[in-house]
């Protein structure tokens, strides 16, 4: 069920060229390409060659109304999954699970459980998905690995001075480098929010390259970089489209919502823009870039709202842990009692999950 | 007629859904509308009776053609017996004190509420439209209505129409198809807050959740004769507004249809307010927040099968930004789940009647031959049933009569403007000025823009918001007076 | 012999205010005003269609300007027809008197009133939108306000009866009208015509643009089926239409009317019983407005 996270182009359509009219011609200089192979054939390559030019582009994103995002977000969330199409949903949720456990208090006990957990969810029902991945902090990536072994989920660490994101740049990427070094598949980084808020992007898009770059692997592969807004403390749906746009111009492989670790995290409009953000870039780029809502989505039903915002605003590209992620961790029991609900009739209950 | 539609061989869009995630069919269950008779007379001095004449008209479920219910076609003394019942219960209702009145109407809404379900399918069976907006807009909608101006009914001398104002006497109410019961509900509750008596006559194709209300009215216990409901087609229609002991005539439906109406009136001393047809523009200017407002363009035309007086039927959207915006709005139109109204996953319902899915038909044929390119998404319609697909008309011009006439269906016509003086100037150029909406992010235009539209609502990054109190009506051949809000009392008091 | 010389009157040609300008009659014609006791008093021109059509395309032609203008600037001019009037108060105290019949002191006590008329409109302007606008609490996350709008242009029957009518009544119609933003095409009285005519004379010198008030005279029951059939005119005020029957009466004009919807005042039922001095109220200053419901979402 699960993979490896991969980078599809596609040809830019129309909307790269409206990007191209916008703002070809406002530099010169080619910072882009090597990021997002796309972008530099789709006329925004040169977005990030200055404060200036990078700031001209963000804010020339189409606005959002935010009443008219909740109602698009809240209407979806009316739609009624049953039976079969529940039966789906709940399986490729399961599959989706970026299973996390982000404590002060995390063991290598801890760790392994939950990595045990993830390979075989439901000990009564070998048919049960595996999840997409287990995150964990840096220190712990060695141990999930470990884990982990002979199963194709991976190994996803928070990073970056995870979740303040306060240190210094070398701080940051040394605490990347090292979960790499331990194995990790994927690298969580937290985006610099009182940089971006005090607008200055470059400074946050250089981050993310910088991040990027301290992902590669001694033997030329990399480590599957996932950019967190904090999307709680971006306060705008504007800031959160703009930072979206900035963490996919910078390269980012797939965009995340939140920590956790705040008071608001995941919410069903702001994982909404965040779509209508990659299929806009991809439209633009030709680069397919995948979405991570975490935080807060604790039940199937909340799980199910999700999964419909993808069908209806992505469709299929993105209907897969390839390219879309929950990071949660109470949430798979709760779809494992659902299935069970659905494959015995009964209703199921904690005592019938396992806690890890 | 189905079959006609579902052969057009019409351009199909790729839809994005490539069939991972296909929604199992969620139908609501028909047997919660409750029972429906198999045939119904009228209600009128609190009592079901049976019609003076024996013709009967039947009514259909547009989504399978099936007949749920004959229903009688009240004749002229069928009128004169409503407006009698009517004209018997105003000396007693008028002078109850307008807190008694006022919880007559607390209890009319609590008890909608209560019966929400049962209302919302019984809405779905009988009009076609999806029950995921009568459960979720119209059915609410009706109880906010009754909420509001219950509260109105006691505190009459502070609305501004001086000191105690008077009912009018026995009002006429003539409501049409699209949203039977929240129409009823936007005449009925001001008409009674204010102290009037109303004879109600739903439409020819929708009766069934009128009749039901008048089972509400007698488990609210409203004193009999106070709510009366007539049932049958334009000729019941004409006989109640032209009938000399009404006091005051309300009719929302089509424009030509007011104009008679106005006309019939003429010389008298009733009095008339008409809620008509319409042709709003949604005018979406090059910074608009452009996701939202292809939500509402489609929100503003599909809403309904776009029976809705005022839907955004014409886009206008400024050039140099239309190619993105119409690629956008295709995107989205290929996601509307066209289908089974009891399905909780349907967007876009059934077209109400034979006739109207004839004259949708009638008049999108008339675009393409006078040369506008027809674009509908692909989706399968059932085999049964009066259904038509979104239709997206582009490169109309103002001449063209999809840019002109009400259609009154799932058909958006696309216009463009490269300034805003002329995004104006169209939106304003016909006889209709019942509402229009605005898309941008620049506030000091939408102020500019909503002040010039002659339109009697104006949505501003926002499109087909309704609330009671919010006054509702149009301008110019839209028709005159407002319904909802403290405005919306004017037209049931004597001022 | 008297060796002061007789002088003899200069005499008035009335005509017509059309468009800020004093046309005659197109056709040429005029009919004999009198008295009411039947003295001759002047020649009014005899209003047609064709003046009527010109005058809507006058009055069409003022709305964008009028009813764009500022409440406070409309109410200064409104102000300034009041001062206007006053100097010239003597002239319509005695055309008063003699259109009603009336003493001079009397006719007086009229024309004061319609001066006052004009005062009180004048501080209408800026508050009607107050008066007739809401703030409208709805239950979601929007903005969302009713204002009045002006209807557009206006075809008045000046009334024909009551006490008070030829002057006061006329100012009574037109008012109110006008202080929305609205612009007039104003059919004077067919037979006490001259106060209306020479009220054109003060509206042209009082900074109203022209075009907003526009004054026919002629028989009323030629010009009112013009107005009330015509597309160009979005509301009509039926005080004057007195005839019985034929097309100008008020049932013939309401359906003409109706053709395209229009905004229709109707007569009182018993017009010759109208007291003009009456306090005016509010209605005939809402008739001809619209209510324009704007909505916007409250977001971040």
């Amino acid at each position: 069920m699960t993979g490896h996270i991969s980078v599809r182009h596609r040809n830019p359509g129309p909307l790269a060229d409206r990007y191209a009219r916008r703002y070809a011609g406002l530099v010169t200089m080619s910072t882009l390409a090597a990021h997002a192979p796309g972008a530099a054939a789709s006329g925004l390559a040169d977005v990030a060659a200055s404060e200036a030019s990078l700031r001209r582009f963000l804010h020339g994103l189409p606005g959002v109304d935010q009443v008219g995002l909740e109602a698009r977000a809240a209407t979806l969330g009316t739609r009624s999954i049953k039976t079969t199409a529940k039966a789906y949903a709940i399986d490729l949720a399961i599959s989706m699970i970026d299973l996390t456990t982000l404590e002060g208090a995390d063991t290598v006990g801890k760790v392994r459980s939950l990595c045990t957990k993830g390979r075989n969810p439901d000990p009564s029902d070998p048919t049960a998905p595996r999840v997409a991945a287990i995150c964990v902090y840096p220190d712990m990536v060695a141990t999930a690995k470990e884990a982990l072994r002979g199963t194709d989920i991976q190994v996803a660490s928070v990073a970056t001075a995870f979740p303040a994101g306060r240190a210094a740049l070398p701080v940051k990427l040394a605490d990347t480098a090292d979960a790499v070094a331990a194995g990790a598949d994927e690298i969580d980084m937290v985006i610099d929010r009182g940089a971006f808020l005090s607008g200055r992007y470059l400074d946050v898009f250089n981050e993310i390259t910088a991040v990027k770059e301290a992902c590669r692997r001694p033997d030329g592969t990399s480590a599957h970089l996932k950019v967190i807004f904090e999307t709680g403390e971006l306060q705008t749906y504007d800031n959160v489209r703009r930072a979206s746009w900035l963490a996919m111009l910078a390269g980012a492989d797939f965009i995340k919502t939140s920590t956790g670790k705040v008071a608001v995290n995941a919410t069903p409009p702001v994982t909404l823009l965040m779509l209508e953000a990659v299929r806009d870039f991809r439209a633009a780029t030709g680069v397919q870039v995948g979405v991570k809502p975490a935080g807060g989505i604790k039940t199937t039903k909340d799980a199910m709202k999700y999964l419909v915002m993808v069908n209806e605003t992505l469709g299929d590209d993105w209907l897969s842990p390839h390219w879309f992620r929950f990071g949660a961790s109470s949430l798979l029991n709760d779809l494992l009692m659902q299935r069970q609900k659905l494959t015995t009739g009964r209703y199921s209950g904690p005592d019938y999950v396992t806690v890890d | 007629m189905a079959k006609n539609t579902k052969k057009t061989d019409e351009p199909v869009a790729q839809a994005p859904r490539g069939g991972l995630f296909e929604y199992a069919p969620a139908p609501e269950s028909p047997a919660a509308a409750g029972d429906i008779a198999t045939s119904y007379g009228h209600f009128i001095g609190g009592e079901f009776v049976d019609s003076s004449g024996s013709e009967a008209l039947k009514t259909v479920n547009p989504a399978t053609e099936q007949v749920l219910a004959e229903f009688a076609q009240g004749t002229g003394e069928d009128v004169d017996r409503a407006v009698a019942a009517a004209r018997k219960a105003f000396a007693d209702w008028s002078a109850l004190p307008g807190s008694e009145r006022a919880k007559y109407l607390f209890r009319i809404a609590r008890i909608v509420q209560e019966r929400s379900r049962e209302l919302a399918v019984l809405e779905s069976i009988d009009n076609g439209k999806p029950i995921r907006e009568t459960r979720d807009f119209d059915v609410p909608m009706v109880a906010a209505w009754f909420f509001y101006y219950a509260g109105w009914a006691d505190k009459l001398d502070y609305a501004g129409y001086g000191p105690n104002p008077k009912p009018v006497g026995v009002a006429a109410q003539v409501i049409p198809w699209n949203f039977p019961l929240m129409m009823l509900a936007w005449k009925i509750a001001p008409a009674l807050a204010t102290g009037n008596t109303v004879v109600l006559k739903p439409a020819e194709t929708t009766p069934l959740t009128a009749l039901r209300f008048a089972e509400i009215c007698r488990q609210a216990g409203l004193p009999k004769g106070v709510v009366n409901i007539v049932t049958g087609d334009g000729r019941t229609g004409a006989a109640l507004t032209a009938h000399p002991d009404v006091d005051k005539v309300a009719f929302t439906g089509s424009t030509p249809v007011g104009r008679s109406i106005a006309r019939q009136l003429a010389g008298s001393r009733t009095r008339l307010s008409l809620e008509l047809g319409g042709k709003a523009a949604n005018i979406v200017f090059d910074d608009a927040p452009i996701d939202q407002a292809v939500e509402g363009i489609v929100n503003g035309i599909f809403f309904n099968q776009g029976h809705v007086c005022c839907a955004g039927s014409r886009l206008l959207v400024q050039e140099s930004v239309q190619d993105e915006f119409l690629e956008a709005l295709k995107r989205r139109m290929s996601t509307l789940r066209v289908g089974d109204p009891l399905d909780k996953n349907t967007d876009v319902g059934a077209i109400n009647s034979s006739a109207q899915l004839a004259r949708i038909t009638e008049l999108t044929d008339s675009g393409e031959a006078e040369g506008a390119e027809r674009w509908s998404p692909s989706c399968d319609l059932p085999g049964t049933g009066y259904w038509f697909r979104p239709t997206l008309f582009t490169g109309v011009s103002q001449a063209h009569r999809i840019a002109r006439e009400e259609i009154f269906g799932p058909v958006l016509s696309v216009l463009t403007f490269r300034t805003p003086a002329e995004a104006v100037e169209k939106a304003n150029n016909t006889p209709y000025g019942l509402s229009a909406g605005i898309w941008t992010e620049k506030g000091s235009r939408i102020l500019w823009t909503a002040s010039r539209l002659k339109a009697g609502v104006v949505w501003a990054n926002t499109f087909n918001k309704f609330d009671p109190a919010s006054p509702f009506g149009g301008y110019k051949e839209s028709g005159y007076g407002r319904e909802g809000g403290r405005h919306g009392l004017e037209a049931y008091l004597d001022v | 012999m008297s060796d002061v010389a007789l002088r003899l009157d200069v005499l008035k040609t009335y005509k017509l205010y059309v468009g800020g300008k004093f046309p005659r009659s197109e056709s040429g014609r005029v009919y004999e005003v009198t008295d009411s006791k039947g003295q001759w008093l002047a020649n009014a021109p005899l209003g047609t269609r064709k003046d009527t059509r010109d005058a809507v395309v006058a009055a069409r032609a003022a709305v964008k300007g009028w009813s764009g203008t500022t409440a406070y600037n409309r109410g200064q001019v409104l102000y300034r027809v009041a001062e206007m009037l006053q100097g010239r108060r003597e002239q319509f105290i005695a055309e008063v008197a003699t259109a009603e019949g009336l003493g001079a002191k009397k006719a007086a006590a009229l024309v004061d009133a319609a001066i006052d008329r004009w005062v009180w409109y004048a501080g209408w302007t800026d508050k009607v939108a107050q008066v007739a606008g809401n703030a409208n609490p709805v239950a979601g996350p929007y903005f969302n306000l009713s204002t009045p709008e002006p209807t557009g242009v206006v075809g008045v029957l000046a009334p024909q009866a009551g006490h008070g009518f030829s002057f006061l009544g006329l100012v009574s119609v037109i008012a109110p009208v006008i202080a929305t933003g609205n612009t007039v095409v104003v059919a004077a009285a067919t037979d006490a015509p001259l106060p209306a005519l020479s009220l054109g004379e003060v509206l042209a010198t009082s900074d109203l643009p022209g075009g907003v008030v526009n004054v026919l005279s002629g028989r009323t029951a030629d010009i009112a089926p013009t107005l009330a059939s015509h597309q160009d005119v979005n509301g009509i005020d039926l005080t004057g239409a007195i005839q019985p029957d034929g097309p100008g009466a008020a049932a013939a004009l309401e359906a003409a009317a109706a053709e395209t919807l229009k905004r229709v005042l109707r007569p009182a039922a018993d017009p010759a019983a109208a007291d003009w001095t009456e306090a005016p109220g509010t209605k005939r200053l809402t008739s001809f407005l619209e209510t324009k419901t704007v909505w916007h979402p409250m977001g971040i």
